[in-house]
């Protein structure tokens, strides 16, 4: 258990060190990082200060280990539009994400696991199709289109709700639904596919063979199998909450971090494009540590490896 | 196979039932259990978009960048608008259906090119790594998990704020959408056509790698790998129509579907067709290509996820 | 004459892991474990024995298709590698190979005459394309395929068809030596004979020298100049096929001898039937690896590893005969 654990853990300081590589290699192709970082308009003493800290005269593999040192303190630049620290510019959108993005995976787990399931058990009926259909649907719907749809209906039509801004709580329903119905789509697929493989399996005709309650045998041998590959897309819908929002931020105009970043992209504000880049890395790597972890505890075969290996 | 069935169709339209009831519907019946008509629709659809990207230049009634100011904001035909204009004019009186042709061509190139630039990265990465195999190998599988644990929309924005947009690069960039999937599929493959005969046999006549892998590996997984870049192709799609939307991706005075929507976004209350228009070709497009790519997964290639 | 293939004390060990006890353990499976024998231009080595006795891999040993772990393999004079670099490419134009399972060796997209002539494209590249194809024609000819089944597909012939089309390819640039790997194992006993006819055919036309390996004694017998019977990775007796098999000395030799199914002997001969499984190569028995399963093995077996000793170009590795003692089984002959 502790070399599986350690295997995991090494890989994700792996990854994330390669996700800060990739940021600095950007950086330097992008063109002087001085620049980029302080902005064009930057007084000159304060291009020299930061000439000196981050090292540019040093050679290049100075200046990444340099520049490895700043990132894990924290010191990521500051924004280009108001001058503050990008850390904090980001930090502060965050709770509004999370406002809408945690109720939408709320709504993608509670519609998309039960679909799926039954979609499985209930295979190549109507039931199975209508699911499946809605499935690919919210898969080749745009969020972007879904959204304004539910905006052109909801907002524009009915009046009911607001189709933009974050002034109260009815203004976060209609971003909230569109991702928890994109999202569901996902995960109905994927738990169908995940419950079929298991239902395919020996143990279960087994256990049917035995005389159990088919209700039984879904309850104690399918679902339990099933939830394991389904831990591993849950995990990724965790890890991209904050990817998962910049489209329909945008289309709410939500001013959540996604709503950032594509003003800071638009703006080149590459401080900030920066930090959300890291963010996000590293909430995607640290929500695929997490879900590799309960695969060691939930998987009974990682079990056994583990005592096999006598460790 | 399907194509056997399309000659009993004759016999089976209606026209043509001159022997017994009996058999003209089984084989209709059998016709549409072969092709069901949802792949049909989708066929068609997909057939419709084709010739729209190849002939956009003589489809397309007006100059899709030409104003009108005289006729801005001309609702569609049925929307009380009339034939000068069938899908109506946007705020600058320009044409509609004209731009929704260039769109759909704008688009349709860029995914086209973008997959098979994935197609090319991915199946040569996945190559090199069932070929060399040990580090190679491992440093390839760690590029793949490295990608596939970050989602692409982050990673394209943050290149196009690095690096700014242009419509050469922004091929290029969706072009590294998907990559990792395909280089996984061919990995794998090419590990276990390795592992069959053939290609060892080729070995040992003395051909090269390359030629094991151009001429006798590639031709005998294409089937594999052409459905699972037909399942890619809707994903490019919507990848590209949403940083389109976003006004990061294809930039104006060109026009892609995703560029039209967040345009038409502004006149959501006025003149919702400028939106609906470019919204439902991708959705239909999308919708079609992936029933398509499902279809012949299920038919030719059962094995894949 | 000289020798067109030297190999000698030919060693190929994989390391794997048994699960055993706690954490397992590390051992070392001895495929093929100090082979030595060389076969004269034009000549034949039929190399026998049980399946799993490391025949195989001595087949692709020998070729230099995987890496020796210790051993050398000399073709024509130059060691043959395991390096799959140019060089190694070249010298397929002088030593092919034949494959147990024809369909598995060919390449199903693409019709057989494409797959015949592609040696040529490989080692002349500049040879123009009508004339690779008329070559490769002429080669179905002399394996006994028709012209109209040049365009077909390797699932559209039979067995025994495939093989020829194996062995059409493999004899297209020829080699001056053929390594036939179980040749017609795969086939109905019916095809089995035409296709060693064949085989023994074109070795008359061309004047390749073969390694011929197989399971099958008469087989090797019609076949070899020269036979070598292998178990557990080593060659435990070697000679002229009526030698080794009319006068088998060592009691494995005597135990697969006694197993052929011959009618106008029965009777003469009593049935040796070997006790047991062979051992796993992971774990071969101390001494004479056939201790375990020799009918006349004696105590001392199990300390030495007997060594191939020579007399008269019959050569046996079996403690027992070399002392000149060998007196229980000898009575059953």
């Amino acid at each position: 258990m502790v070399q599986y654990l350690l295997m995991k853990i090494f890989r994700a300081l792996v990854t994330v060190t390669l996700i800060v590589s990739a940021a600095f290699v950007v950086l330097r192709l992008s063109g002087d990082p001085a620049i980029i970082i302080l902005g064009p308009e930057a007084p000159p003493e304060a291009f020299e200060a930061f000439r000196r800290n981050w090292g540019l005269d040093q050679p290049i593999w100075v200046q990444y280990f340099k520049y490895f040192a700043a990132v894990f303190q924290g010191d990521l630049g500051n924004s280009m539009r108001d001058g503050r620290s990008a850390l904090v510019v980001v930090g502060e959108r965050i709770p509004l994400t999370l406002a809408i993005t945690l109720p939408a995976l709320f709504i993608k787990l509670a519609i998309g696991l039960p679909a799926g399931v039954m979609a499985a058990l209930y295979r190549n009926t109507w039931v199975d199709r209508l699911i499946m259909m809605l499935s690919v649907a919210g898969f080749t719907v745009p969020s972007f289109v879904l959204g304004l749809v539910l905006a052109m209906i909801f907002a524009v039509w009915l009046g009911w709700l607001p189709s933009g801004g974050s002034d109260t709580w009815a203004h976060a329903v209609l971003p909230t639904v569109t991702m928890g119905l994109v999202g569901a789509a996902v995960i109905a697929r994927f738990t169908r596919s995940a419950m079929l493989e298991v239902l395919g399996q020996p143990y279960i005709r087994t256990a049917s063979a035995k005389g159990l309650l088919w209700r039984d045998v879904v309850r104690n041998h399918a679902l339990p199998n099933a939830a394991i590959p389904t831990l591993t897309i849950i995990g990724f819908l965790v890890g991209s909450l904050v990817a998962g929002a910049v489209v329909v931020e945008s289309v709410f105009s939500w001013p959540g971090v996604g709503r950032l970043l594509v003003n800071a992209v638009a703006n080149r504000d590459l401080a900030v494009v920066q930090v959300i880049l890291l963010l996000v890395g590293l909430t995607m790597v640290g929500a695929n540590l997490a879900v590799d972890i309960l695969y060691g505890i939930v998987d009974p075969r990682l079990r056994i490896k583990r005592l096999q290996a006598g460790s | 196979m399907t194509i056997d069935t399309t000659p009993d169709l004759e016999p089976a339209s209606p026209t043509h039932a001159s022997g017994s009831v009996f058999t003209s519907k089984s084989r209709l019946r059998a016709f549409f259990e072969a092709w069901p008509p949802l792949v049909l629709i989708a066929l068609f659809w997909v057939g419709v978009i084709a010739v729209v990207v190849v002939g956009a230049k003589w489809i397309a009634p007006y100059d899709f960048m030409a104003l009108d100011l005289r006729a801005r904001l001309i609702p569609p035909v049925f929307m009380g608008g009339d034939w000068t204009h069938p899908l109506g004019t946007d705020e600058l009186g320009r044409d509609v259906l004209s731009r929704l042709i260039v769109s759909i061509q704008i688009s349709m190139v860029i995914a086209f090119l973008s997959t098979l630039i994935a197609a090319i990265v991915g199946v040569s990465l996945g190559f090199i790594a069932a070929y060399f195999r040990g580090r190679i190998e491992q440093v390839i599988l760690m590029l793949i998990d490295a990608q596939a644990a970050m989602p692409f929309m982050i990673i394209a924005l943050a290149v196009l704020a690095f690096l700014g947009s242009s419509l050469f690069l922004f091929t290029i960039l969706m072009g590294f959408y998907g990559w990792e999937r395909i280089a996984r599929i061919s990995r794998g493959l090419a590990i276990s056509a390795n592992e069959r005969g053939y290609a060892t046999a080729v070995r040992d006549l003395g051909a090269t790698p390359f030629r094991i892998y151009s001429r006798h590996i590639l031709p005998n997984i294409a089937s594999t790998l052409i459905v699972s870049l037909t399942l890619n192709f809707p994903e490019v799609i919507l990848l590209e129509s949403g940083l389109s939307f976003l006004g990061l991706g294809v930039q104006p005075p060109m026009t892609s579907l995703g560029n039209m929507v967040g345009y038409g976004r502004d006149y959501i209350q006025s003149a919702p067709w400028i939106m609906l228009a470019p919204s439902a070709a991708i959705v239909l497009t999308t919708l079609s290509i992936s029933i398509l790519g499902d279809w012949m997964r299920d038919k030719f290639d059962p094995t894949l996820d | 004459m000289t020798d067109l293939l030297r190999v000698n004390d030919l060693k190929r060990h994989y390391e794997v892991h048994v699960p055993e006890g706690l954490f397992g353990r590390k051992a070392s499976l001895k495929a093929v474990d100090g082979v030595s024998f060389s076969i004269e231009k034009g000549r034949t080595l039929g190399l026998v024995g049980e399946s799993g006795c490391g025949k195989s891999t001595t087949a692709k040993l020998v070729l230099g298709l995987i890496p020796a772990t210790s051993g050398t393999v000399e073709f024509a004079g130059t060691p043959v590698t395991a390096r799959h670099d140019a060089q190694w490419r070249a010298m397929r134009r002088r030593m092919q190979m034949i494959y147990q399972d024809p369909l598995g060796a060919l390449d199903r997209r693409l019709p057989v005459i494409t797959q015949i002539a592609e040696p040529f494209e490989i080692h002349y590249a500049q040879m123009p394309a009508a004339e690779r194809t008329d070559r490769a024609a002429v080669l179905m000819d002399s394996v006994g395929l028709r012209p109209d089944m040049a365009m077909r597909y390797p699932h559209e012939l039979s067995g025994g068809q495939r093989q020829r089309v194996v062995i059409a390819r493999a004899l297209a640039l020829e080699p001056d030596l053929l390594v036939c790997d179980e040749p017609v194992s795969a086939l109905d006993v019916s095809i089995q004979a035409q296709v060693l006819n064949l085989l023994d055919d074109l070795r008359e036309r061309t004047g390749f020298a073969a390694l011929f390996i197989s399971h099958d004694l008469k087989v090797v017998r019609q076949m070899s100049d020269q036979v070598a019977v292998m178990y557990l990775g080593r060659i435990v007796e070697s000679g002229l096929p009526e030698e080794v098999f009319r006068r088998p000395q060592h009691p494995y030799t005597k135990a697969l001898v006694s197993a052929i199914p011959t009618p106008a002997r029965r009777g003469k001969r009593e049935r040796i039937v070997l006790e047991g499984d062979p051992p796993s190569p992971v774990d071969v028995p101390s001494g004479c690896s056939f201790h375990t399963r020799c009918p006349i093995a004696q105590a001392s077996c199990r300390n030495a590893v007997p060594q191939l000793v020579a007399s008269g170009g019959h050569a046996v590795a079996c403690h027992l005969v070399n002392a000149g003692a060998t007196p229980a089984v000898q009575a059953a002959e």
